[in-house]
């Protein structure tokens, strides 16, 4: 039984590699109430938000791309100049429990974590993000569509530490926005990101808490292109309820302790269609 | 919690050295503050994160020690409510004093280092600001009025005094 605390991205990999069945924790907002709760009995632990390389993020204007490291964490992605690059992530952000929780919630632990309703995900989703992850082996990057697989479960392998999310800074209308019971504190119930690229006459939807897996709505995303006027910022309103009605077709949700499907359902196609006005805010 | 350990750390909290013997992996920094270093401040409630009773600054970050893996706060500077202000209450102490912010007082020492941290970093907060920077502590008594009120407080006194 170990904590190991590395100082270096090399010390991390090589603890990893000492002892690749260690929980890896960041952040803490996810595992503590599982440690806390008796629900998981770790062994070994390496803590990973004490490795400069994993916390800084890198902006790349001639790729219009921002590569943030695992161990940013949302009270940073939540503030400039992030949250001029990805908008819709620093919204997701801003809803992320308390200001506590930010503090310490990493991005990289909300996608290693990779439950549907982590409130970042459905925005890396939208932005057809890359995940970095690195072991001693080596470097490769995932999309994020192939990285989750299922509630809770990934595609990274035993060893391999999740580094960096590269997304792309884009020249449209972005945003994120979700339900629960209540504005503070709260875990999404049902949460949509939408992200507009002009250049290419895009529209991304993604949906959080709604099925096993963030969910992409290629229909609903290729009615608004085809509809939307992206130059003078027009979608018609039968537009936008068509689009929420594919988007409400799209969700996979199931009735839990949280809600229901029914309601779940329900809104996200209200989200979504809130997220396509403002996106489009001319009739 | 009282599982057997093996572990041998050193914490620094509210700037001493305090050593931390046979403790378990998963131990939370509040469980060794107050179990293991007898810092009985940080209140205990919820253990997830949601009710902010036991903030403390970690490297200056208000975050909440149930959730922090104690262990992995080596090397870490740590501010618990008995070190904001050894011997004397703080203007923060003293504005809830003065407010009547605290009933029970469950909840008075997270929000303690909630409005510290608050202050400390936003010299001025609108209400608005104040209300979503304390978003995460709660408290079942007073309703937050006098809450808000101690805060405003405190920022006026400071911004006189400068």
């Amino acid at each position: 039984m170990s904590v190991l605390v590395p100082t270096s991205l090399d010390g991390a990999l090589q603890a990893l590699a000492d002892h690749p069945d260690a929980t890896v924790l960041a952040g803490g907002t996810d595992l503590m109430v599982e440690f806390n709760g008796g629900h998981r009995r770790p062994s070994d632990v390496v803590v990973v938000n004490r490795v400069p390389e994993l916390c800084t993020w890198r902006h790349d204007p001639a790729t219009s791309t921002l590569r943030i490291g695992a161990a940013v964490t949302y009270a940073e992605i939540e503030s400039e100049p992030i949250a001029t690059w990805v908008p819709a992530l620093a919204q997701a952000a801003r809803t992320v429990g308390s200001p506590q929780i930010r503090h310490a919630a990493t991005i990289g632990g909300n996608v290693g974590t990779c439950s549907p309703a982590g409130d970042g995900l459905p925005v890396l989703a939208a932005l057809d993000a890359l995940v970095e992850l690195t072991s001693a082996a080596g470097v490769r990057t995932v999309p994020f569509a192939e990285f989750m697989v299922g509630p809770k479960r990934t595609t990274r392998a035993a060893g391999e530490l999740i580094t960096a999310v590269t997304v792309p800074v884009l020249d449209g209308w972005q945003g994120y926005t979700k339900v629960g019971v209540r504005n503070a504190m709260v875990i999404a119930t049902a949460s949509v990101a939408l992200a507009v690229s002009n250049a290419d006459r895009r529209v991304a939807l993604a949906l959080g808490s709604v099925g096993p897996t963030i969910l992409r709505c290629p229909e609903a995303e290729a009615f608004a292109a085809e509809h939307a006027d992206f130059a003078a910022g027009r979608l018609a309103a039968d537009a936008v309820a068509a689009c929420s009605e594919l988007v409400r077709d799209t969700a996979r949700p199931i009735d839990d302790h949280r809600s229901s499907a029914d309601y779940r359902r329900h809104a996200v196609g209200v989200l979504a269609g809130r997220l396509l006005r403002r996106a489009f805010p001319h009739e | 919690m009282s599982d057997p350990g093996n572990l041998a750390y050193t914490l620094h909290v509210n700037g001493a050295p305090h050593d931390v013997r046979d403790a378990w992996v998963g131990e939370s920094l509040l469980f060794v503050l107050r179990e293991r270093l007898g810092l009985m401040g940080s209140k205990g409630a919820c253990e997830q994160g949601e009710c902010g009773s036991c903030s403390v600054l970690v490297d200056g970050n208000l975050v909440c020690s149930c959730l922090v893996l104690a262990a992995g706060a080596v090397g870490q500077d740590i501010v618990t409510i008995e070190g904001i202000s050894p011997g004397a209450p703080s203007d923060v102490q003293q504005a809830f004093v003065d407010a009547g912010a605290v009933q029970c007082g469950f909840c008075t020492p997270g929000l303690v280092m909630a409005a510290h941290s608050l202050l400390d970093r936003s010299p001025d907060p609108s209400e608005l600001e104040i209300r979503e920077e304390l978003s995460g502590n709660i408290c079942r008594c007073t309703g937050y009025g006098r809450i808000i009120d101690a805060v405003q407080r405190v920022a006026v006194a400071r911004r006189s005094a400068s």
